[in-house]
């Protein structure tokens, strides 16, 4: 929290604007609106308690609405052979009786002292498993996504440039089908073809199952399925987003008066057309982070990949309350904090956006 | 520059020279092994259930199982003493064993465990099979006396659940801490790391009591999807897996060149029917008796189980030692008509036989998502219908099932071989009629009770099998259940080690069972 408490001089001033006007929403100089774009966040952060504590409320209702029994997961097979006692017995220890917004309360109060509980499916403290995750679920979904936003950014302008063109005719057909796609369904369909007909790249994991350690060569190789599947399930809204905002800013007046002034074929392309053509995709950078998530937990279980996104399957289908509770966190954080980005983005590609008003 | 490289392959080529002079030692074929399982231990901490049935890689138990499933001494010296009228057992202990962690193994650990196990505090779901014991002391260093609550002849089956070190334990809070994943044992392996839900890896023990292991480096990949695991098992990325019989048929016909080899193992891993006592048409006498003989026991072991496994007429399997001969039944549906007519259940015109009004109808329910009972259900429901009775097939979770046990039957599953007692108690004794899981059809037979206390009792093995042939006798007579199939359990792996056996295997496998149980013997073919 370290966003200053705003105070009142006009933002962006001591960037070197030489008329500074009160407002400097309009103006495109060298200075950005750093000072509202803080506040914007600030606004944010505080706008996120209230959602993550509803959302971890919501989170716990469902788990206690939900048809899973966590001392009969946590027995497993065992279980169809304990006594009711044994079973009763269980229930007490894991502290799990009580209605659930008693159990919400006792999480909420010992995670705020941080303490984020014990997962019981996984016998671990919930803080450990996010730990030993966390970091490759982040290396994958990091990946996948830059390359989907980098490889359906250029398609979609290939695609715009000659609209109705062969190329575009591909390129959207091609991306209306990926669409269309489940991500778990191109995983088994690449694991097929790239790791059983061809037998180039390994079907999952993290390592060989011979090795131990975590060398750059192997793990680039073990990632190269599950990015690849996850990026090309995220990249067509990318390129049909931008061929169409680019198709669009084609015909407007700038890229027709930057045409008229005899500029480069490129130049227009990439510096105007794609610059305002973009807006529309910044947005989707955001909205898409839910996406990317639900993508990870589909891909992350075909693949054995040991991210956080398969813990989450286990903690939600083993009515592991402190493990989903923290994951559902996570996930909202990640939620909202692709959104802020996505919006100071915004306010960076477009000077006529006000940050203040966001 | 030139003189470099002559001197490196100098050194290449003497390296090269060597390499084979060692012999057997080195690295080669058949010393690591890479095996592909579904399911992944919850926790590799015995104190809270784990590898309770043996062959648990990192520890040992005060006994183990041979390849007979006869009982050997493991850190035991030899088997128990029993006396006390079958009331205490004493073992002597196995002398210079010491834990992975340096520490030597002695009686206090073993106390240590077991009433660790027993404390109400310790979130063991299985401490339920230590019922009998009332009391473990250690008499002296290398001598423990387990007290019984009452006479029970299968205790020493449940001792080869693993000793953990108590030292190790000291100051660790038993159901939260590192012994989840991090074990101490004086098993024939040592973990090495355990990467959740992608693979657990272990490395010989070099100082093992019993022979450092041949197969030096043993991972255990879990994957869950029959398909990828056979995909990976067919890329070589495994050694061996456990597959579904329709998947391990595609390797049966095309493998052997593959230098592959498909293994059955024999189970005592049992599909049934319960027929709960409180529904007026199950609970009837006539109607258990007609479906126990109407319906196709072959049929289904051909048509599910692709032939892997066999007709199964209670949970004993039919070669085990303690099977009770002529007790078999045969497919009979005309008789199976018969008896339901001489019992009063008269065909109404829906075809669905009736009596004083009621319709020969009731529910069946298995686990969703389980395709094998689904299929066992499917076709029972299929043959009743052939003698009148109308049986609707549902699904639903264990949740679902559960309060609905007392009236509907459920196509239920399980399965112990090392003792008879394990299964029939449980399944068939009055006192635990809808206890848990336990007695999941209500049965309540006076005749079955006394037999079945007298298995325990008798401390004599002949006296037991009698007892428990009139069990089965009973059972055949009022069969509360309609006993199914015997499912095997099928791998495929590297034909590249001598001697592969399987051992009878219970309901729960994947980590203990299959035919590594016994890695630690394993021999790499020359």
């Amino acid at each position: 929290m370290t966003s200053p408490t705003t105070t009142e001089p006009a933002p962006g001033a001591e960037a070197g604007t030489e008329k500074a006007p009160p407002r400097p929403v309009s103006v495109r100089g060298r200075g950005l609106p750093w000072a509202a774009m803080a506040r914007l966040a600030a606004r944010r952060a505080l706008a996120a308690v209230p959602v993550l504590v509803a959302v971890t409320l919501g989170a716990f209702a469902l788990a206690a609405a939900s048809p899973f029994d966590p001392v009969r997961q946590y027995a497993g097979s065992a279980g169809l052979r304990a006594s009711q006692d044994t079973l009763d017995q269980l229930r007490e220890n894991l502290a799990l009786d009580g209605p659930f917004t008693e159990q919400w309360w006792r999480w909420l109060t010992s995670a705020l002292g941080g303490d984020l509980g014990w997962s019981v499916s996984l016998r671990q403290p919930v803080a450990q498993v996010i730990g030993e995750r966390m970091g490759w679920s982040v290396l994958l979904c990091a990946i996948a996504f830059v390359l989907a936003v980098v490889l359906g950014t250029l398609l979609g302008v290939v695609a715009a440039r000659r609209q109705g063109g062969w190329l575009d005719r591909c390129v959207t057909g091609a991306a209306y089908v990926l669409q269309a796609a489940p991500p778990f369904w191109l995983g088994l369909l690449a694991v097929w073809f790239f790791a059983l007909h061809l037998g180039v790249l390994p079907a999952g994991g993290l390592t060989e199952f011979g090795e131990e350690t975590v060398t750059a060569g192997s793990l680039a190789r073990h990632l190269a399925l599950p990015v690849g599947v996850l990026a090309v399930s995220q990249l067509p809204w990318f390129a049909l987003y931008t061929r169409q905002g680019v198709a669009d800013a084609l015909r407007e007046d700038p890229v027709r008066g930057a045409r008229a002034r005899g500029l480069r074929e490129r130049t227009v392309l990439f510096g105007h057309a794609l610059r305002s053509g973009l807006l529309p995709v910044l947005t989707l950078v955001g909205t898409r982070v839910p996406e990317l998530i639900t993508g990870a937990l589909l891909v992350e279980t075909v693949f054995s990949w040991p991210g956080i996104a398969s813990a989450t399957v286990r903690a939600a289908t083993d009515s592991d309350f402190p493990l989903l509770a923290a994951v559902t966190v996570l996930a909202t954080l990640a939620v909202l904090v692709g959104n802020l980005l996505a919006d100071l983005l915004y306010v960076l590609a477009d000077p006529r956006v006000d940050p203040e008003e966001m | 520059m030139a003189t470099a490289v002559t001197a490196g392959a100098l050194l290449a080529g003497t390296a090269a020279c060597s390499a084979p002079s060692e012999g057997d030692t080195a690295s080669g074929a058949g010393d690591t092994l890479v095996v592909g399982i579904a399911q992944e231990p919850d926790t590799l901490n015995p104190l809270l259930g784990y590898g309770k049935d043996g062959n648990s890689k990192v520890f040992d138990g005060l006994l183990r199982h041979d390849a007979d499933m006869e009982l050997r001494p493991a850190l035991a010296a030899e088997l128990p003493e029993v006396g006390n009228g079958g009331r205490t057992y004493t073992y002597t202990l196995r002398e210079g064993v010491t834990f992975s962690d340096g520490t030597p193994f002695d009686a206090e650990d073993v106390v240590f465990t077991y009433e660790t196990i027993l404390d109400e505090k310790t979130n063991n779901p299985s401490k339920g099979e230590l019922d009998a014991l009332a009391d473990v002391t250690a008499e002296d260093d290398h001598t423990v006396v387990f007290e019984l609550k009452y006479p029970y002849a299968a205790f020493a089956e449940r001792t080869v659940l693993p000793i953990v070190s108590k030292e190790a334990f000291e100051g660790q809070d038993v159901n939260a801490g590192s012994h989840n994943t991090e074990p101490v044992g004086t098993g024939p392996y040592v973990l090495t790391g355990w990467s959740k839900g992608e693979k657990l890896v272990f490395e010989a023990n070099p100082d093992y009591w019993g022979g450092a292991p041949k197969v030096r480096k043993l991972t255990m990949a879990i994957i869950k999807d029959d398909d990828i695991r056979a995909t990976r098992l067919r890329s070589g990325e495994l050694d061996a897996a456990i597959l579904p019989p329709v998947l391990a048929d595609t390797f049966a016909k095309d493998g052997r060149e593959a230098g592959k080899r498909v293994i059955r193992a024999k189970t005592a891993d049992f599909r049934a029917v319960t027929l709960p006592t409180a529904n007026p048409v199950t609970g009837d006498r006539a109607v258990r008796r007609a479906l126990d003989i109407a319906v196709d026991r072959e049929a289904i072991v051909k048509s599910v189980l692709n032939g892997a496994g066999r007709a199964a007429y209670g949970p004993v399997p039919t070669d085990s030692p303690w099977f009770a001969k002529g007790t078999e039944r045969r497919h009979d549906p005309e008789r199976a008509k018969e008896i339901l007519d001489e019992a009063g259940w008269k065909p109404g015109q829906d075809g669905v036989r009736r009596k004083d009004g009621r319709r020969a109808a009731f529910t069946l329910w298995y686990p969703s998502g389980d395709r094998l009972r689904q299929e066992h259900a499917l076709a029972y429901a299929a043959d009743a219908k052939k003698i009148g009775i109308d049986i609707t097939v549902e699904s639903g979770t264990w949740e679902v099932i559960e309060p609905r046990m007392e009236d509907d039957a459920v196509l239920s599953g399980g399965g112990s071989p090392a003792d008879p007692d394990f299964d029939l108690y449980s399944l068939l004794h009055s006192s635990l009629a809808l206890d848990g899981f336990n007695n999941m059809a209500a049965y309540d037979n006076p005749a079955v009770d006394r037999a079945l206390e007298e298995g325990r009792r008798a401390g004599d093995r002949d006296d037991r099998a009698e007892a428990y042939a009139t069990v089965q006798r009973e059972l055949a007579e009022n069969p509360g259940y309609t006993f199914l199939t015997h499912v095997d359990h099928v791998y495929v792996m590297d034909d590249a080690w001598e001697d592969i056996t399987t051992q009878v295997e219970p309901h729960d496998h994947g980590f203990g069972t299959g035919p590594w149980w016994n890695v630690e013997d394993w021999r790499p073919k020359r």
